[in-house]
C-alpha cells in the first residue's frame, strides 16, 4: 500500500486544495501547516497553470495571481523542498500536463519525490494518454492519481483497476467550483469501482460546507475541497483576517464533518 | 516518412491525442463513434453535399489572378475563393457538417469558440437553418475588434458570451468552450473550429474542409491537366491550410506553404507564429507546437488578424512541419496590411486579413517560380469585416511615415 493509501486507513479522509503562490509563498506555508494542524489526510498542492481549462472561476484568479507574482515551476519544486522536514502528511500535487511535460516529466518527477511528493493529478490528462507520464512517476514511486466522472460508465473499472494512491471521483459535470446540490449517482458508481480496487476513493468537486462533506463522507473514504478555501482565503484578505487562522477553522471544521 | 492518417487515438507522429479531462472523454468517443459511422453514410454524405453545394455556393472559384501573375512576374497565379462561400468564409464548410452530425447525434445545442467571428458566424447560420440552439464565446477584445460579426450572431438568433479570463482572445474562448461543454455535454455539441483540439476533431475538421484540395485538384487537372506547384494558405490553428493540403500531401511535387502570423515580428513577444517560436507541448487537448514560456505557461500572444491570434497549430500540421513535407512561413502584421491593400487594387478583391498574410507569402514566392508554373493561393475569406480596422491601421501607419519624411 502506498503513503497516499495508508492515509486512508484510520479515519475518512479531509483534503483541503491550497494553490501554490497564492497569495504569496510564504502564506501558502503558513496554509499547509495550519491545514496539516487542523488534521487534513493529505493535502493537494495545486501548480498554476496559465490557461487551467478544468478550472472555475476562483481557482483561475488565484492562479492569475499566483503566476503575476513571478514564480515558476522550479520555485515551488524548491519550496517544497524547503518545508519537507515540518510535513508529516502526504502531499500530492494538482496541475496540467504541460507544466510537467515542459519541464521534462523525468526531471520534474525525480525533484518531486525529492520533496516528498506522493502523488500528481494531472487535470487534463486522460486514461489514454497517462502511460507517457505514469510509467517516469511509478519508477520515483509517485502515485499517479486516475479521475472517474459521473459520464465514466463502461470506463469505470479499467480505470479503477489501474488505478494507485487513491481515486478522485468527480461529484459533477463541469468545471471545479462550489455547487448547492451535488450529484446524486454517486453510490451506483463507487459499487462499481469497489468491485474491481480496493484503492480509497476521494470525492471532489463542489464540496463546499461541512453538511456536503458528510453527506460525501458517507459513501466515499474522503472528501476533496479546493475552491471554498480558496475562496476563504480571498474573503479573509478582504476582511483583514488573519488567513492561516482562517484556513485553520474551515479544515478544522470539514475535518470533523468527515470524521462523524 | 510520412503518415497522413491517425494510427491510433488520433496521433499525426508525435502530436495530437487525447489530453482532456474524464469528463469530457465520453463525449469524444460518443464523437468519434458518430462520426466513423456517418462519415461513410450515403444518406449523410448526400444531406451534406446538397448543403455545401445549394446552400453555401460550393464548389468555390478557382480563379485566375492574370493581374497579379502579370504584376508579380513568376507564377500562374491562382486564387481558390472560399471567400464567396456563403457567410464569407471557408469556416462553413465544417460548420455544415459538424451541426448537421450534432443534429443526427440528437443534439439540441451547439458551442462555439472564435477569434475572428467566422467561425460562429457560421456556426449561427448553420444553428438557424438547421433549429439548433447556438451559444458562442469569444475573447472580450476580439468582441471589440469584430463588432459587425457580433451583430451578424445575434442577428441569426445566437447568444454571444464575452469571455474576459485570461488574454480574452481566441485561446481563452477555446478554454471557455471547453469548460461549458464539461458541463453540459448530454445536449450539447462543440462545434470545435480548426483542426485543434483533442481527436477526433482535428480528423473530422480536416476532413469537412479537405474539399477545399478536392476541387482545386480536379479542376486544374482538368482545365490545365496537370497538378499545381505550390499551394499556399495561411495557417492559425490550420484548418484552410489542411484543408487546401489535404489531397495534395501524397503528391509529393506540389509544394505546400502554410503563412502563420508573425504579428510585430518573430523577434518580438508579439507574434502567433507558433512554428517559428513555438515549441513541443500539451494544451487545449493535443500535443503540439505551441508558443510558451520555459516553464510550459501558454504565451499571450499577439497578431493584427483576430483568426491567427492563436498560441497553437493543428496537430497535422506539426507532423507535416517535423517531417518536411510542409513549409511554413512567418508574415508580419505589416506585410499582411500591404497584402490586403494589393489584393484589393490588383484584382478587386479585398481579402480577409487572415487570407491576406497568405497573398503576401505569395508575393515573396510567386516570382522566383517560373512562368509556366502554377500557384494557389486559398482566399479563405472576405475582408468586410477587417476594413474598419485596417482603416485605422493604416492612418496611423501612413502619418508616422509622413512625420519621418518631413524630419
Amino acid at each position: 500500500m502506498s503513503a497516499l493509501s495508508k492515509a486512508f486507513a484510520s479515519d475518512k479522509a479531509f483534503i483541503p486544495f491550497l494553490t501554490l503562490g497564492f497569495p504569496d509563498l510564504e502564506t501558502t506555508k503558513q496554509n499547509i501547516l495550519a491545514a496539516q494542524k487542523a488534521g487534513a489526510n493529505v493535502i493537494e498542492l495545486g501548480i498554476p497553470f496559465s490557461d487551467p481549462t478544468a478550472e472555475g472561476p476562483i481557482i483561475q484568479q488565484a492562479s492569475l495571481i499566483s503566476l503575476n507574482n513571478g514564480y515558476t515551476t522550479k520555485d515551488f519544486l524548491n519550496f517544497v523542498s524547503s518545508i519537507k522536514d515540518e510535513i508529516h502528511v502526504p502531499l500530492v500535487f494538482m496541475t496540467y500536463s504541460n507544466v510537467v511535460f515542459s519541464y521534462g516529466i523525468e526531471q520534474f518527477m525525480k525533484e518531486a519525490s525529492q520533496s516528498k511528493i506522493s502523488g500528481i493529478i494531472l487535470a487534463d490528462l486522460s486514461f489514454e494518454e497517462r502511460e507517457e507520464f505514469e510509467s517516469v512517476a511509478k519508477s520515483y514511486q509517485i502515485d499517479m492519481i486516475s479521475m472517474i466522472a459521473p459520464t465514466s460508465q463502461n470506463r469505470i473499472a479499467k480505470i479503477a483497476k489501474q488505478a494507485s494512491g487513491f481515486i478522485y471521483l468527480v461529484s459533477s459535470l463541469g468545471v471545479t467550483g462550489m455547487r448547492s446540490s451535488l450529484n446524486q449517482s454517486l453510490e451506483g458508481i463507487i459499487e462499481q469501482i469497489r468491485k474491481v480496487s480496493d484503492v480509497p476513493i476521494a470525492v471532489g468537486f463542489g464540496i463546499s460546507n461541512p453538511e456536503q462533506a458528510s453527506q460525501m463522507a458517507q459513501i466515499a473514504d474522503g472528501v476533496i475541497c479546493g475552491s471554498a478555501i480558496i475562496k476563504n482565503i480571498f474573503e479573509s484578505q478582504k476582511d483583514n483576517l488573519p488567513v492561516p487562522d482562517q484556513v485553520y477553522s474551515f479544515v478544522y471544521d470539514m475535518k470533523q464533518a468527515v470524521s462523524c | 516518412m510520412m503518415e497522413c492518417k491517425p494510427v491510433s487515438r488520433g496521433r499525426f507522429g508525435l502530436h495530437g491525442g487525447q489530453y482532456v479531462p474524464e469528463t469530457l472523454m465520453k463525449a469524444l468517443i460518443e464523437l468519434e463513434e458518430a462520426y466513423d459511422y456517418y462519415k461513410n453514410d450515403d444518406e449523410f454524405q448526400n444531406e451534406l453535399k446538397d448543403l455545401l453545394n445549394n446552400y453555401a455556393g460550393r464548389p468555390s472559384r478557382l480563379y485566375e489572378a492574370r493581374k497579379m501573375t502579370q504584376n508579380l512576374g513568376g507564377a500562374r497565379i491562382f486564387l481558390k475563393r472560399e471567400d464567396l462561400n456563403h457567410t464569407g468564409a471557408h469556416k462553413i464548410n465544417n460548420v455544415l457538417g459538424q451541426a448537421l452530425l450534432a443534429r443526427k447525434m440528437g443534439k439540441k445545442r451547439i458551442i462555439a469558440e472564435t477569434g475572428a467571428g467566422q467561425h460562429d458566424v457560421a456556426c449561427a447560420t448553420a444553428a438557424a437553418l438547421l433549429d439548433l440552439e447556438c451559444v458562442v464565446y469569444m475573447g472580450a477584445e476580439d468582441i471589440e475588434r469584430q463588432a459587425l460579426n457580433v451583430y451578424r450572431m445575434k442577428l441569426l438568433g445566437a447568444s454571444v458570451v464575452s469571455v474576459t479570463s485570461g488574454t480574452g482572445t481566441l485561446k481563452d474562448a477555446v478554454s471557455e468552450a471547453m469548460r461549458e461543454w464539461c458541463s453540459r455535454i448530454e445536449d450539447t455539441h462543440y462545434c470545435l473550429g480548426s483542426v485543434m483540439g483533442p481527436h477526433p476533431f482535428p480528423t473530422i475538421v480536416r476532413d469537412f474542409q479537405a474539399v477545399i484540395s478536392e476541387e482545386i485538384k480536379e479542376e486544374l487537372l482538368r482545365k490545365e491537366g496537370r497538378l499545381p506547384d505550390c499551394v499556399i494558405a495561411c495557417i492559425g490553428g490550420g484548418s484552410n491550410a489542411i484543408g487546401s493540403f489535404y489531397h495534395f500531401i501524397e503528391d509529393k511535387a506540389v509544394r505546400l506553404i502554410g503563412a502563420e502570423a508573425a504579428g510585430r515580428g518573430i523577434n518580438t513577444k508579439e507574434t502567433a507564429a507558433t512554428i517559428h517560436v513555438g515549441k513541443p507541448g500539451i494544451f487545449h487537448g493535443m500535443k503540439s507546437y505551441f508558443c510558451q514560456d520555459e516553464f510550459g505557461q501558454i504565451a499571450p500572444v499577439y497578431s493584427i488578424s483576430a483568426g491567427l491570434d492563436y498560441p497553437g497549430i493543428g496537430p497535422e500540421h506539426a507532423h507535416l512541419y517535423d517531417t518536411g513535407r510542409a513549409d511554413y512561413v512567418a508574415i508580419t502584421d505589416d506585410e499582411a496590411v500591404e497584402a490586403f491593400e494589393y489584393l484589393s487594387k490588383t484584382e478587386g478583391i479585398i481579402p480577409a486579413i487572415e487570407s491576406a498574410h497568405a497573398i503576401a507569402a505569395a508575393k515573396k514566392i510567386a516570382p522566383s517560380m517560373d512562368k509556366d508554373q502554377i500557384l494557389v493561393i486559398t482566399l479563405s475569406g472576405r475582408g468586410d469585416k477587417d476594413c474598419a480596422q485596417i482603416e485605422k491601421y493604416c492612418s496611423n501607419r501612413d502619418s508616422k511615415f509622413t512625420n519621418c519624411e518631413v524630419i
